[in-house]
């Protein structure tokens, strides 16, 4: 099980190859598949200019 | 007693506060910004049910946008518009610490790429190059010399969009490996970490390593004064310690991301943002 790295809701890549976007159930957050064994995900890279705090 | 909080996506900081709430039992709603229509003449009478409306936005000008048109239509919201207007932007930050007297790091603005070099070399090198707006210690440049001035300079003139052509100068501040990152609700300094990293870049979004400041009565006041010098909140205030002039404040976040602050300041965070939310509604309500 990965863990999504906004919100650390755990995700499955069961099914999915490496390099495919998905959904965080929770947040819905943009994932980027980097691994199957271990799973292992991050955030897709489409950083907009104006995010942050 | 009805909230309602503006998000982009629920990270971990909203995920705390809406676990505060829910612990508070107080009814909320999570507005999703890209489910915004605002019709600016017709106030949606759905806003009115709203005590506040706290905004986690993740995208700085869609929050900012957000905050006006509440704020115009009369809805109390945190932080206000003036407050983001300003710490979203460095050069209206840096006036506004100059103009309350809060010790900065010497800042230049310039437009002309020969000019901006010649203020940079009047500064000497290395200095820092810095966006006007952005956030997570991005864009950001030290620069050692003159070649990578022309360069970098160069750069932002060619592939920058017309943001990147007001070219904010910092002095270098010979900061120990770490800056301070302070947080302020209202008129208290609740607790501070200090960011470590071997990069000169210290954000904890680009890997510093969080771990306990101590709120020393001269870091609170500094904090303080700060936070009001930008219209005050709930704000995080970035410091970086000279070693001569001592504690200089670098940047303000309107927005502030706390997640890796809880632990090693063992202060409840959200739950501060919210005892202040929630006291200045009642005092709003007994005026």
């Amino acid at each position: 099980m990965a863990h999504c790295s906004e919100c650390e809701a755990e995700i499955t890549v069961q099914g999915l190859m490496i390099g495919e976007i998905i959904y965080c159930p929770d947040c819905n957050a943009e994932l980027e598949v980097l691994g199957l064994e271990p799973p292992t995900v991050a955030l897709a890279p489409q950083l907009e200019e104006d995010w942050g705090e | 007693m009805r909230l309602a909080m503006i998000t982009s996506r629920i990270r971990v900081e909203e995920k705390l506060l809406i676990d505060a709430l829910r612990r508070r039992a107080i009814a909320f709603d999570i507005i999703d910004d890209e489910e915004l229509l605002l019709d600016l003449s017709r106030p949606d009478e759905r806003w009115c049910k709203y005590d506040a409306v706290l905004c986690r936005s993740l995208s700085q000008s869609r929050g900012l946008a957000a905050l006006r048109v509440l704020e115009h239509w009369g809805i109390r919201v945190y932080n206000s518009a003036a407050v983001a207007t300003t710490c979203n932007d460095k050069l209206l930050t840096t006036l506004s610490l100059v103009r309350s007297g809060i010790p900065t790091p010497r800042t230049l603005v310039a437009f002309d790429p020969q000019v901006t070099i010649r203020g940079i070399e009047m500064l000497g090198y290395p200095v820092i190059l810095k966006p006007i707006t952005g956030s997570w210690g991005r864009l950001l440049a030290r620069i050692n010399d003159h070649d990578a001035a022309e360069a970098v300079l160069e750069h932002k003139e060619t592939l920058g969009s017309y943001q990147h052509h007001i070219h904010y100068v910092q002095e270098h501040i010979a900061k120990p490996q770490r800056d301070i990152r302070a947080f302020v609700v209202g008129e208290r300094t609740i607790c501070a970490i200090y960011r470590t990293s071997a990069h000169w870049v210290t954000n904890t979004a680009r890997g510093a390593v969080a771990s306990n400041c101590p709120v020393t009565p001269e870091l609170d006041s500094l904090c303080v004064r700060a936070a009001q010098a930008v219209g005050g909140g709930i704000l995080a205030i970035d410091i970086l310690e000279d070693p001569e002039r001592g504690l200089l404040v670098n940047e303000i976040n309107a927005t502030m991301e706390f997640r890796n602050s809880i632990a090693p300041t063992g202060v409840d965070i959200p739950n501060a943002m919210l005892d202040y939310v929630l006291s200045s509604i009642q005092e709003a309500v007994v005026w």
